[in-house]
């Protein structure tokens, strides 16, 4: 049994709480004390039916609104899989959340309401599926119901979206026809389709084969923390604790600790406090080298053959997060997995609509929620990959140097 | 980039996880950036499952070196006693420091007033004994075993969570936290919580305790005990509760889901002696871990968002 991170994009119109708490409610994950909470706060208890949207929507003030502000995480199990689904709002103004929620996500539903189509929110949504990589895309059309389940109007929304598919590059595309209301297609396939053949929701979410997205080749292993027990019995004990974010590492390998570009050996790997062999992503490891060289928080140990970036100039689309707008010629630490480094910005190459998918001149502000290809400078040389290659070493947050505050997504290039 | 490896020649069926150790690799690497980022962190221990299994994970997370942190625990003095030994016999076993801090002094030093009723409970009182331990250590960032699954508004927070000065959690203005990036800046006065198990959910917790046959208090395995039954739920009778003549009270089999105060947590019927059990009890359960089990999530909708705005863990 392995682990699917999903996220789910679309605003409350579009039935995305629903949706989910359809899936927990037919994966039964939902718990009698939480339905009778449930029960109490359904506004349409007339119809006698509960309202699901009401199980994702955590906070007073979300409630209070019917509206998701933040991202909140939900889990079920079936027996194939664990899920985690980062429920994101979908709102223009909520930009950030999803970003947030996408940048751990293996796969992304994105729900278009059949009455309306390929929307401009649907558009941003799979923009942003593009900017953070994500590999698989499910488009659920929604509310099939509402347009008495016809195949014309599914047809001309998939080919539809096809087109926004292609142009932002987004390879694996899925399509499922669903009435989230009534629950036709999400655990199981519904007749009221009878022209489509292909699996129900859950069914596609519990084989969909995500393993292979982890990049077992192109090795990285950024060191978190140097353990050295300095005790009598371990006095030379040195081993660099961090977590191979991609690759395999083997006792043996010759490797390079990058920025220093200092080589040497690994001599002994521990996983989970047992000595191995080898080691792979995603697990923690403490390496150990043959030769006592300088070696510290935020070094990544790479093998010597790797080629990785190494620059103090780098070009990134930037998601900006912060309430202030970023400016140029403004400093910032940038955080790569464990390195920190000052940076500033040198120029705003462009803003990216997000809903057209145009490229539009610079504004002087960028404001929360823009997307923008920056030109940055770093104080020291970073060693990273482009996010499109391998986003485990190249995505970055940018942090306000004063309020220490997260401002900013990094995909880069 | 080198690609002279194809990914596709990688026999990957000897290279994938499987969900619980996809989970600790997390939980570990949580664990790494706290010892990473932070000068003077610490792991709240409270003997319960959740927070033993944190030790767990910080062994492994560690060892052969000692925890870059204590193990604090805020002792209410309303805890099991099984608890209580526990816990130290744990931390002799592992042999890490043990702070312990109790409500009981902050309550005569701060002439703080106590709940009154019949399960008078110290709940809310701890967060003051828990900022001043924070105060006292300054700690800048405190690990806890809370899980994403557990409440509706722990579903919310990030796995670093920033708290001001006062100890408050602002859910509106909570950081971005993306990829598995974890920002731990904070300014003076400021701290942060980390919950390394966010992504847990209870059964995986069991799961894990049953794979890695993890050691728990005697109370979450079936015994009998002296309890009190009020509105459906078992309380165990102690000194700690207020017992009327007209209580219903009986000896029957029970075990615990959650470990909290005996003022505040419930017992469960059942004959479940082993994990095996246990895992089959939870899997069969109809009722979530908080709702069957405490007391004190039941008094508003929003009582969890609340202790955590102002302090709570």
């Amino acid at each position: 049994m392995d682990i699917l991170r999903f996220i789910t994009a679309g605003s409350v119109d579009d039935g995305k709480s629903t949706l989910i708490g359809r899936l927990l409610y037919d994966s039964k994950s939902i718990m009698i004390d939480q339905l009778e909470a449930l029960e109490k706060q359904s506004k349409n208890k007339e119809e006698g039916e509960i309202d699901l949207a009401l199980l994702t929507d955590g906070l007073r003030s979300e409630r209070e609104q019917g509206i998701t502000i933040d991202v909140a995480y939900k889990y079920f199990t079936t027996p194939k899989r664990k899920f985690i689904i980062a429920d994101a709002p979908g709102h223009i103004q909520y930009t950030r959340n999803m970003v947030t929620g996408a940048s751990n996500a293996n796969l992304i539903i994105i729900l278009v309401d059949a009455r309306n189509g390929v929307v401009e929110q649907t558009k941003r949504h799979s923009l942003i599926a593009s900017l953070l990589q994500i590999k698989h895309v499910v488009v659920a059309i929604n509310k099939m119901d509402l347009v008495d389940y016809s195949k014309e109007v599914y047809d001309k929304i998939a080919a539809d979206y096809a087109n926004v598919a292609t142009s932002l590059g987004l390879n694996e595309v899925m399509y499922i026809p669903i009435s989230a209301l009534n629950g036709d297609n999400i655990v199981e396939r519904s007749e009221v389709f009878p022209w489509y053949q292909g699996p129900a929701l859950l069914d596609l979410l519990e084989t969909i084969e995500v393993n292979a997205d982890v990049n077992l080749t192109n090795a990285r292993f950024p060191v978190q923390y140097v353990i050295r027990p300095q005790s009598a019995e371990l006095h030379d004990y040195r081993g660099y604790a961090g977590k191979i974010v991609s690759g395999i590492y083997k006792v043996g390998d010759k490797i390079k600790v990058l920025p220093s570009g200092l080589e040497s050996e690994i001599t002994a790997i521990e996983v989970s406090g047992k000595n191995v062999e080898e080691a792979f992503a995603p697990q923690g490891a403490i390496i150990h080298l043959k030769d006592d060289i300088d070696i510290s928080r935020g070094d990544i140990l790479v093998q010597q053959n790797e080629t990785v970036n190494l620059s103090n100039e780098i070009t990134a689309d930037v998601c900006w997060m912060g309430q202030l707008p970023l400016q140029t010629g403004s400093r910032y630490m940038l955080q790569l997995n464990s390195r920190l480094v000052k940076a500033v910005v040198k120029e705003v190459e462009y803003r990216l609509n997000v809903n057209t998918l145009e490229q539009e001149a610079a504004p002087e502000k960028i404001l929360l929620n823009d997307v923008v290809r920056l030109k940055l400078k770093t104080a020291s040389p970073l060693p990273y990959d482009a996010y499109n290659t391998l986003k485990v070493n190249g995505g970055a947050i940018l942090i306000d140097e004063t309020s220490h505050v997260t401002v900013g997504a990094c995909m880069l290039q | 980039m080198n690609n002279t490896l194809e990914n596709t020649k990688i026999d990957r069926s000897k290279y994938s996880l499987d969900y619980l150790d996809a989970l600790e690799a997390e939980s570990i690497h949580i664990f790494r950036e706290v010892a990473g980022q932070f000068e003077r962190p610490a792991l709240l221990f409270s003997g319960g499952k959740d927070s033993i299994v944190l030790v767990h994970l910080a062994l492994r997370a560690f060892r052969p070196g000692k925890f870059p942190f204590p193990l604090v625990h805020i002792d209410t003095g309303h805890n099991f006693p099984e608890a209580l030994t526990f816990r130290d016999n744990l931390a002799a076993k592992i042999d890490e420091k043990l702070i312990v801090r109790k409500v009981e002094d902050t309550i005569r030093e701060k002439r703080l007033t106590e709940q009154r009723g019949k399960f008078a409970s110290r709940n809310a009182l701890q967060t003051y004994t828990l900022l001043d331990t924070i105060e006292e250590f300054k700690f800048d960032a405190c690990i806890g075993g809370a899980r994403r699954d557990e409440e509706k508004a722990r579903a919310k927070e990030r796995v670093f969570s920033v708290r001001d000065e006062f100890g408050q959690w602002d859910p509106k203005l909570q950081r971005p936290e993306l990829w598995n990036t974890y920002n731990g800046r904070i300014a003076k006065g400021e701290n942060v919580r980390v919950f390394p198990i966010s992504n847990w959910t209870e059964l995986d917790v069991w799961n894990y305790i049953r794979r890695h046959n993890i050691e728990l208090p005697e109370i979450y395995f079936a015994h009998d005990r002296e309890v009190l039954e009020w509105e459906g739920q078992l309380v165990a009778t102690s000194e700690f509760i207020q017992i009327d003549p007209t209580d219903k009270i009986s000896v029957k089999k029970v075990r615990y889901r959650t470990v909290g105060d005996m003022t505040c947590t419930a017992a469960v019927e059942s004959k479940a002696a082993t994990l095996d059990d246990i895992i089959a009890e939870i899997i069969k359960t109809k009722t979530s871990e908080r709702g069957e089990t405490r007391i004190d999530d039941r008094v508003s909708e929003a009582a969890m968002e609340d202790r955590k705005k102002t302090g709570y863990f």
